[in-house]
């Protein structure tokens, strides 16, 4: 899938299915599913249509009739969040969660040691 | 008319005060193999880098983070999150399905569009500004998992 043609392009992969959609909707709009199936099946065609390598079939769909989120793509202020370099959970259970599985194979990881070292 | 993203990317960062970034140009022929078999009879594998995790797993970090995470592809969609520093993750977290279609691609295999999924799906957190560690530590470690997971095709969602 793609939803930057030039950068597909350059990338020039074997095969590409192009939906000129805004960027984090590279499969479809939110909550639809009948959409979303008919954007996949469309691109999941190529696999069979496209018999020249570094072909780029353009899917057959906008995001709107007068596209006009493709005025301010890119441009503007960098928006990107700071590259922290520590997991960036989407909730706080999330983290509790992975941190609980993390400390739960720790001590799994502590008591297999412990049993090792006896003498036997 | 789709939009050229390079150069508004190159201006938006230059404007930034950032050097300008090397994209990758690949210019030989690509690698090429056909179907092998019809779709219906294919097993699929995909791949997201738009940094989907499934609760309980480590999320990832945004500074060159190389890792990958092994999505069941009978995961309850519920169970899935977003996090990247460099798109809108609004409309992601709302459905998943919108940078990971999951669903999308469980009910094509329940209409007999595609064979079966893969056991597992592969997602990553695609913000990665080597190319080269890209190349040597991710993309490797991916491939052995997809031939491992014996697909005949692989659908590749770039955010």
């Amino acid at each position: 899938m793609s939803s930057a043609l030039d950068i597909t392009r350059a990338v020039h992969p074997p095969r590409a299915a192009f939906l000129d959609y805004p960027l984090g909707h590279t499969t479809g709009k939110p909550h639809e599913p009948a959409l979303q199936r008919e954007i996949l099946w469309q691109a999941l065609e190529a696999f069979t249509s496209l018999t020249e390598p570094g072909s780029v079939k353009m899917l057959p769909f906008t995001w709107s009739p007068d596209q006009a989120w493709q005025a301010t793509a890119q441009r503007g202020p960098d928006d990107r969040r700071p590259r922290y370099d520590t997991p960036q959970y989407q909730t706080v259970e999330d983290r509790w969660r992975a941190e609980t599985a993390k400390a739960v194979h720790a001590d799994a990881d502590r008591q297999v040691r412990s049993t090792a070292d006896r003498p036997s | 008319m789709p939009v050229d993203y390079i150069p508004r990317i190159r201006e938006k960062y230059t404007q930034a005060g950032y050097a300008p970034y090397q994209w990758v140009v690949n210019t030989d022929p690509p690698p090429w193999q056909p179907l092998r078999r019809p779709l219906a009879q294919c097993r699929l594998g995909l791949v997201a880098s738009g940094g989907i995790y499934v609760t309980g797993q480590v999320a990832f970090h945004y500074k060159d983070d190389t890792s990958f995470r092994v999505i069941p592809t009978d995961v309850k969609t519920t169970d899935l999150r977003a996090t990247h520093f460099a798109y809108d993750l609004t409309d992601a977290r709302q459905d998943p399905n919108v940078v990971f279609p999951i669903d999308t691609l469980r009910s094509l295999v329940s209409a007999g569009v595609i064979g079966a999924l893969a056991t597992n799906a592969y997602t990553f957190m695609g913000g990665i500004y080597s190319a080269r560690r890209v190349r040597t530590e991710l993309a490797p470690r991916l491939t052995e998992c997809l031939v491992a997971e014996r697909v005949d095709a692989v659908l590749l969602v770039p955010v």
